[in-house]
């Protein structure tokens, strides 16, 4: 049974546990089983968030992250506070803004400008979470494209649709302009 | 058609409960609560129900025992510090013997505590949290499918053994999303409260050996008393020692005495091994994995999950213990069904308990580390 | 009371009551049990609701769908059966210490909302069921059991209380004026939204006896001394109204009523969310 355990880490606000309950729909939606599950601090804002979603192929007995396969953060308190937990070979994907210190790890990191691509070539920050989900899906495979956007839209509020689809559209080219295969090999 | 779909511990009651035939919902904003009384909000008036959000925890408790002896389904949704308010007008249900159900989803206390973590401190509570003697009956899932399933048995046997029941969740349980396919419960039976006959000669509180006589709605010609003190079969208020005590004697024998009607429980691998595990709500699940762990330590270890705590599955437990050398009792307090358990095993088994009470999750390696730990000591 | 209405609304066999000799408790009642056959409401659609106290007990004695809750709750409780079933006319029975102390929350909430509840107060100004408590409503300087040396909190006057609340009637009178009470109580029965009348009322045993008012018929007259009428208040001057309690109606506004708005919101909801 192949079970992903993935952590997104990030503040209040950035819209990261919204992100880890599309990503679990898509799962569903690609018949998988899948969990989510978040903890937060008593802030709507600002405070750290933490949502977590779990995907396999059978029965999820645990359905808390203990060792993620893949962290995915948009802060830096998130990155330092969750890297120690990321799996031996897994993947850290950090946003481009976060100034990383220089440090020795089994742990593949890779950093893309979501924050800038949500902000600049989509003009809405808010959609920093649907980039990053565009950039996670692009680069691991884990969900198919099609339940992707398909979660999105059943999430996002009426209205938004469009943008939201162009911000998953962007994730993806992120990730090919980068030309990741080797990201891609790894975790499959 | 319903097709699998990610569902919050939280949305399950709220379903559950509207499969159930909920009607009516009153309550006040809790932390880790809230999403039921958002839910009910939203989806009560397209099923004929009722919503409103009460001036404070006590209000809510009290308007749902008046809407339910309208004849309504009717709940009201809770964690600890609302769950302590509450207690008075939960005991007045009981002893009114008024179906309602009140979710209970836990957080870390006491008082205030951390609103946003889990914990499993409410175990006695639960049972014990209102004043006098009564039995009541305490559910608690551990999958947002179970919460489904129980919410829909809540209110099941609140309408048959006319009772509060309280269904026990936890934070951890009560905001996971997971993958639920209701489809497997679509032919539930759902009990629906039986209307007395006779107008002339109708006793509410009728003495019904190990029972509970029909309960008609307000307004139906029925003109009834309905209080907390103690009553008469035709529910109006006596001293006589005589009849308070055939009361007491019926409001806890109606719930112990149908034990085999009511308990539910889960168990895996109690065909005997090393060390029984005794575990519910969140925490059962934690337990399961540490058990995969131990079995690669070669610790053969069981789960005995009660699904229903209260009242708790004494006679089934009683048979499976004695096949195991050592018994635990993992919960998220510093020990409270470890209690219940110690009783019932005697002194015949050892019965350690493993807790967590900082807010945190379990991990399943500190449950399994605690376990191999008493190995190597040898107790 | 006239003894058809003792047959037609009354439990035989709860009676006789437990209330003490002299006090007023059976005449407020007595108001209600009028106010409700004048109405000529139908007994099974009327559902009484109270709280803990002595005129809580009422609900016990009256052949209606009676509901005798815990202690300041019975608001709560009435809104609960009111909203889940609009058909029915719900009335509260409570009292000073049951209303303005420990229900007072419940009181000035469902004043907002403005719920269909009609609330009668009995206000006998000490906790009677426990032995002669000083109340919300014990008169500053008054003795009581747990004011020996006497009162010296302030009165809570709960008709203000409720106009600042928001209930949309709000009305006073007393055990001595039976015929007025009982039509005040009939007119905020028939009023839609929440209805407040306060029944003065008097307990010779404990507030009487602790505060030398003499017997069961001088505090009766000292109702009839110590009120006055609103129209005749309005021509009076403060100091000629000092220590005298207004009696007569207070306000009697038509607004938006909870279980009708909601009611809207439901059909609204048909139409436009099909």
């Amino acid at each position: 049974m192949s079970t992903v355990e993935i952590r997104l880490g990030g503040s209040g606000g950035q819209g990261l546990i919204l992100a880890g309950i599309i990503l679990a729909e898509a799962a569903i939606l690609d018949g998988k089983i899948s969990v989510q599950s978040q903890s937060y601090g008593p802030e709507a804002r600002g405070g750290s968030s933490k949502a977590e979603v779990i995907i396999s192929d059978g029965y999820i007995t645990y359905p808390k992250v203990l060792r993620p396969d893949i962290l995915l953060t948009l802060a830096f308190s998130a990155y330092s506070c969750y890297k120690k937990d990321v799996k031996e070979n897994g993947m850290i994907i950090v946003d481009e803004s976060i100034i990383l210190p220089e440090e020795q790890s089994s742990v593949k990191v890779i950093q893309f400008p979501i924050i800038k691509t949500a902000q600049e070539v989509i003009g809405k920050s808010f959609v920093a979470n649907i980039v990053s989900l565009g950039v996670l899906a692009e680069l691991t495979k884990l969900v198919t494209k099609d339940s992707l956007e398909k979660a999105v839209l059943n999430r996002v509020p009426p209205g938004t649709e469009e943008i939201n689809r162009k911000a998953l559209l962007e994730g993806y080219n992120l990730v090919k302009m980068r030309g990741s295969e080797v990201w891609q090999r790894q975790m499959i | 058609m319903m097709a699998t779909r990610l569902m919050q511990g939280n949305e399950a009651v709220v379903e559950g409960a509207i499969a159930a035939g909920l009607k009516f919902y009153a309550g006040y904003p809790i932390t880790p609560s809230t999403e039921i009384a958002e839910l009910c909000a939203e989806k009560l008036p397209f099923v004929g129900g009722k919503f409103i959000q009460m001036e404070d925890e006590i209000a809510s408790m009290a308007a749902v025992i008046g809407a339910s002896l309208t004849g309504l389904k009717a709940m009201t949704a809770t964690s600890g510090p609302g769950f302590s308010l509450k207690q008075e007008n939960i005991g007045f249900a009981a002893i009114a013997e008024v179906p309602c159900v009140i979710a209970d989803v836990q957080r870390r206390g006491p008082s205030t505590g951390m609103p946003t973590s889990p914990a499993q401190g409410d175990v006695m509570q639960s049972r014990w949290g209102t004043h006098g003697d009564h039995s009541i009956i305490v559910l608690s899932p551990s999958s947002v499918k179970e919460a489904y399933y129980v919410t829909i048995q809540a209110f099941n046997l609140s309408e048959k053994y006319r009772t509060p029941v309280i269904i026990l969740m936890d934070e951890v349980i009560g905001h996971l999303r997971e993958a639920v396919n209701l489809e497997e419960y679509k032919d539930i039976e759902i009990i629906e409260r039986t209307m007395p006959q006779d107008k002339e000669n109708y006793l509410p509180y009728q003495h019904i050996e190990n029972g509970v006589a029909p309960l008609a709605p307000f307004g139906k010609g029925f003109r009834f008393h309905v209080t907390g003190l103690v009553h008469n079969e035709d529910g109006l208020p006596t001293n006589d020692p005589k009849v308070a005590e055939k009361l007491i004697e019926r409001l806890v024998g109606k719930i112990e005495n149908n034990k085999r009607d009511i308990v539910m429980f889960e168990e895996k691998y109690t065909e005997g091994g090393d060390v029984l595990i005794i575990s519910f709500g969140s925490s059962a699940r934690a337990c399961e994995a540490a058990i995969e762990n131990l079995k690669k330590e070669g610790i053969q270890a069981g789960l005995f999950r009660p699904i229903a705590i209260w009242p708790f599955p004494d006679e089934r437990l009683k048979e499976i213990y004695p096949k195991f050398k050592k018994v635990f009792v993992v919960e998220m307090n510093t020990g409270q069904l470890y209690y219940e358990v110690d009783r019932i095993v005697k002194g015949d088994t050892y019965v350690g308990k493993i807790n967590k009470f900082n807010g945190e999750f379990f991990t399943p390696c500190e449950i399994a580390e605690k376990i191999k730990e008493s190995f190597k000591n040898g107790i | 009371m006239a003894s058809e209405l003792v047959e037609k609304y009354f439990r035989k066999e709860t009676l006789p009551n437990i209330w003490c000799p002299g006090c007023s408790n059976g005449t407020v009642t007595a108001a209600i049990v009028r106010a409700i056959d004048n109405l000529g409401l139908d007994k099974d659609k009327v559902c009484i609701v109270s709280g803990i106290g002595c005129s809580s007990r009422a609900s016990g004695y009256l052949d209606f769908n009676t509901l005798h809750t815990t202690h300041g709750r019975a608001i709560a409780f009435a809104t609960g059966i009111k909203f889940a079933n609009p058909e029915l006319t719900v009335i509260v029975i409570t009292g000073d210490g049951d209303n303005a102390a420990i229900g007072g929350n419940h009181f000035i909430h469902a004043c907002r909302r403005n719920i269909d509840l009609t609330v009668v107060m009995y206000n006998n100004h000490i906790y009677g069921m426990t032995g002669g408590q000083y109340s919300p409503t014990t008169p500053r300087f008054d003795r009581a059991t747990t004011a020996p040396y006497g009162n010296i909190d302030r009165y809570f006057d709960i008709c203000k209380l409720a106009i600042g609340a928001g209930a949309t009637y709000v009305a006073r009178s007393t055990a001595y004026h039976v015929q007025q009470l009982t039509k005040l109580i009939e007119k905020g029965i028939s009023h839609k939204g929440f209805s407040f009348i306060e029944a003065l009322s008097t307990c010779p045993t404990y507030y009487g006896r602790r505060n030398k008012k003499g017997s069961p018929a001088d505090m009766l007259k000292w109702l009839k001394d110590h009120t006055v009428d609103i129209k005749q208040a309005s021509k009076m001057t403060a100091e000629e109204l000092n220590g005298k309690f207004i009696i007569g109606e207070f306000l009697n506004v038509e607004e938006p009523e909870y279980v009708e708005e909601y009611e809207k919101m439901i059909e609204n909801l048909r139409v436009n969310y099909k």
